[in-house]
This record gives C-alpha cells, sequence and structure tokens, in this order.
C-alpha cells in the first residue's frame, strides 16, 4: 500500500494536517497516511509531506537534530524523485536562504530567498493572517480544479521571493504580491494551510496525493 | 486581497456549549463539534471555542473536543480559557488547535507570551484582553470575567504582549460585552492602531451594523460574536452579505 509521511520534527500542529490528509487519501485510495520523524520512514515513503510553523533558522535546526531528517528529505525528493509536499514554514525551507533572524541555507530545491513582509501599504498588518484569493500563475497538476479567485487561509510573516516566475503556481496580493504555491518537478510548496482551507485545501490535498509527476 | 474575518465563539464548559446554539438541523445543540460542523458549513471564517470554567480537572474534557472539531472541521479553530504555560499551548496545538489563547497569565507575566511564541511561532499566539474604561480615552485590563481589576493599562499591554510575539490580540470591551449594544470602537480603534498586529473586536454585537462599524470605525482585522449567530438572529452568510455590501472585502461562500 502506499505510503504518504508528514514529517514530524516538533514543529507545530500536525493533527489537523493529519487528518485532512488521512480524509483525502481514504477519498483518493491514496494508502496509508503516517505521521513520523524517523528518518528510515520518510526513506521507505512514497510521498513526503513538511509541514512547518514557527520561524526558519528553529525548523532549519529541527530537521537537522532528528538524527538525519534532512539528508533523508534530500534524498528521497531530488535523488529519488519522490513526490514532496511543503506547507508553510515547511514550503519555505525549499528556499535557497531564509533571512528571518539570521541567514539560514534551506534545501536550495527552489531559487529564491524568505524574508520579512512589508506591505507598500503600512496600515496592512503583519503577520499576514486570514483569508486571501489566490491568483493562478501557472497550471499545474496539483492545481486542477483551483481556479483564480479561490481563497486559502494564510498566517506568515515572511514570504518566499521566487526567483524564477516559472516556479511560482500563484500569488496573492497584500500590498505587493505574495508567493502561495511553488512547483517544480517533484515538488510543490503552499504558503497557506490547505489543511485550514476548507474545501479549496482538500482538492489540493487529494490532487498533490493522486500527482504522478 | 486579505478579507475581514467574521468568527464565531463557543463558551464551553464541561465539554458543552453554554446557553446551546439554536440551530434547525442541529442533532445535539450542546455540543460544540456539533456546532463548530453547522458554523464550518455556513463559511465562518475561524472558530473560537472559549473554556470558560477551565480547571485542571477538565482539561481533558476540553483535548477530547478540541481533537474531534480538528477531525472533522478544515477550518481554524483557536482555543482559550485557563491557558498558563507554554506547556499548555503545546498540549492543545498536539490536541489539535490552530492557535491559542493567553488571558490572565499574560497580564501576570507577559514573558509567557515571549516563551511561548519562540516556541511555536507568533502565528498560533493569541492575547485576550478584557478592558474596561476608567475614563474617556482610558481602559484598564480587567481579569476573572472582568471582576478584578489589573492596574493594567489596555493600550500598553497590546503595545507590550504585541512586542513579546503575540500574533493576534483578541480585544474585548467588558463595558459592551453583552449589551448589544455594538463594540466598543474608540477602545478598538485605539488598540489596533497601537500594535502592528490584527486585531479581534468582540463583546456587544447586537446588529449586523455592529460588525461593519468594527471594522471601518474600530480599524478591527477580524469581528468575533457569539449570540447573534448562536440564537439564529443572523446567519453568517447574511453577515457576510452585509459587510460586503457595505464596502468590506469578505469572503463570500
Amino acid at each position: 500500500m502506499a505510503l504518504t509521511v508528514l514529517v514530524d520534527y516538533d514543529s507545530g500542529n500536525l493533527h489537523s494536517a493529519e487528518k485532512a490528509f488521512q480524509r483525502m487519501a481514504a477519498e483518493v485510495d491514496a494508502g496509508e497516511i503516517l505521521v513520523s520523524g524517523r528518518p528510515e520512514d520518510v526513506a521507505r515513503a512514497d510521498r513526503i509531506v513538511l509541514p512547518g510553523d514557527g520561524a526558519f533558522p528553529a525548523c532549519r535546526t529541527a530537521l537537522g537534530e532528528h538524527g538525519g531528517l534532512f539528508e533523508a528529505i534530500e534524498e528521497s525528493v531530488r535523488r529519488q524523485g519522490r513526490p514532496f509536499m511543503g506547507i508553510c514554514v515547511g514550503m519555505q525551507m525549499m528556499a535557497s536562504w531564509g533571512r528571518e533572524y539570521t541567514d539560514t541555507p534551506g534545501f536550495d530545491w527552489v531559487g529564491g530567498e524568505v524574508t520579512r513582509i512589508t506591505p507598500s501599504d503600512s496600515a496592512l498588518k503583519v503577520p499576514h493572517m486570514g483569508w486571501n484569493d489566490l491568483v493562478i500563475d501557472n497550471p499545474h497538476p496539483v492545481l486542477d480544479g483551483v481556479q483564480t479567485g479561490d481563497h486559502a487561509y494564510f498566517v506568515h510573516s515572511y514570504a518566499f521571493r521566487v526567483a524564477n516566475p516559472v516556479e511560482r503556481l500563484a500569488h496573492v496580493d497584500y500590498g505587493g504580491d505574495i508567493t502561495a504555491i511553488i512547483g517544480t518537478a517533484n515538488m510543490v510548496g503552499t504558503q497557506f494551510h490547505p489543511e485550514k482551507s476548507q474545501a479549496t485545501g482538500l482538492r489540493i490535498i487529494a490532487n498533490f496525493l493522486r500527482w504522478k509527476p | 486581497m486579505l478579507k475581514t474575518r467574521i468568527i464565531p465563539c463557543l463558551d464551553v464548559a464541561d465539554g458543552r456549549v453554554v446557553k446551546g446554539v439554536n440551530f434547525v438541523n442541529l442533532i445535539d445543540a450542546g455540543d460544540p463539534v456539533e456546532a463548530a460542523k453547522a458554523y464550518d458549513a455556513a463559511g465562518a471564517d475561524e472558530l473560537t471555542f472559549l473554556d470558560i470554567h477551565a480547571t485542571h480537572e477538565n482539561r481533558g474534557t476540553m483535548f477530547d473536543l478540541v481533537t474531534r472539531t480538528a477531525e472533522q472541521c478544515f477550518m481554524p479553530l483557536t482555543v482559550g480559557g485557563g491557558v498558563r504555560t507554554p506547556e499548555d499551548v503545546r498540549a492543545l496545538l498536539l490536541a489539535g488547535a490552530d492557535k491559542v489563547s493567553f488571558n490572565s497569565a499574560a497580564v501576570a507575566d507577559p514573558d509567557v507570551v515571549a516563551r511561548s511564541a519562540d516556541r511555536f511561532g507568533s502565528q498560533c499566539i493569541v492575547v485576550a484582553i478584557d478592558a474596561k474604561t476608567v475614563s474617556p480615552g482610558k481602559w484598564e485590563i480587567f481579569t476573572h470575567g472582568g471582576r478584578k481589576p489589573t492596574g493594567v493599562d489596555a493600550i500598553e499591554f497590546a503595545r507590550t504582549v504585541a512586542a513579546k510575539g503575540a500574533g493576534e490580540i483578541l480585544l474585548t470591551s467588558m463595558d459592551r460585552d453583552g449589551t448589544k449594544g455594538g463594540y466598543n470602537l474608540p477602545l478598538t480603534r485605539a488598540i489596533a492602531d497601537a500594535v502592528s498586529i490584527p486585531v479581534i473586536a468582540s463583546g456587544g454585537v447586537g446588529t449586523l451594523d455592529h460588525l461593519v462599524e468594527g471594522v471601518t470605525e474600530g480599524h478591527a482585522s477580524a469581528v468575533l460574536a457569539a449570540s447573534i449567530f448562536h440564537f439564529g438572529t443572523y446567519t453568517i452568510g447574511e453577515a457576510k452579505a452585509h459587510m460586503a455590501a457595505a464596502g468590506i472585502p469578505m469572503r463570500l461562500t
């Protein structure tokens, strides 16, 4: 049976992500969902999901402390080509650099850097928190059925500036463009929380579980 | 464009909704999970559970409730009431809460906000401020359900917790709470303009125009209400349509 591992590295709330992936895995017959922080589970996973809340450097450190988790993900995703989905800070980890507090290298799968949101309108609050409408930049199988104007739930103070526009699949407007979805080869990432984004989010999860890059 | 959020708040005691929720189609009007599912289906933007009799003994009931809600509602859930330590935050996050709200504990020791935000991120740390007017243009924080004055200035405290890493402020006017006379707009605006983090207006909603005013005059990023929704006076959809007609960007579903 196919196995999707939600990587647990003590960053944030995995329960709601687990329940959303379980619900959609049952619907599209995508096999088992396992929450695990063990590199050996990542190594045997058919799909990998990296959630994440909190600060970029703390998440990067936590991945490094879990007995080779960072390396296991790198091996499985980059070299074995397994489908990967990053969520929130898990998506930001795909960047070359995180500029939160200090300069921290990420997986460097998608060129660009993660920097603090600075809305052009100073009345706009940071964190960018709430529902914002997606603008699709580039079509992608994981966005099947998702349209410009659909809403997703965001909570973040830092955003991913993607170097190559082809790899930015969708953005939202918040006093300037904020990257919402990225994708390249076998990897996708969402800045928003699909597990909190009601029907739109569940559809993206289902699409990911069916995706054969 | 970011949309203004409408947040129904359920007061919970011993795992049951206090006063109940008066919707048709609810199998059990006192079951918070049933109410949460109804609000999810109705297009609420977030949901808040407030444990109003939070004691050590009944924490297990709340965790169970949060877990069962997170299994069925794929929308943001904030939980407050009796949260004292970063360990309490962790336990509620693990149960399935998305945000956790501090109240009295943050007044007693604002550093608990910093310790929690450092560990779990600002995005999940809410500070609930209950304020009362003490003189024109001056508001003081009260704890213990509005009974205990603290001598702490509400605006200063809002600035403090924002600097300590709170991601959001849930501001309740104790003067207005339960009156249906509308939010305390000068208080809401004073706090919203004093901090760079989002402020949720709470306390006093009786009409849909009150929701509009909370945003246009109070500068709130989100509006919280309880009884007007629970008792079926207005639906979430009616509230959103009314706010959208007033020119406020809303997520219409």
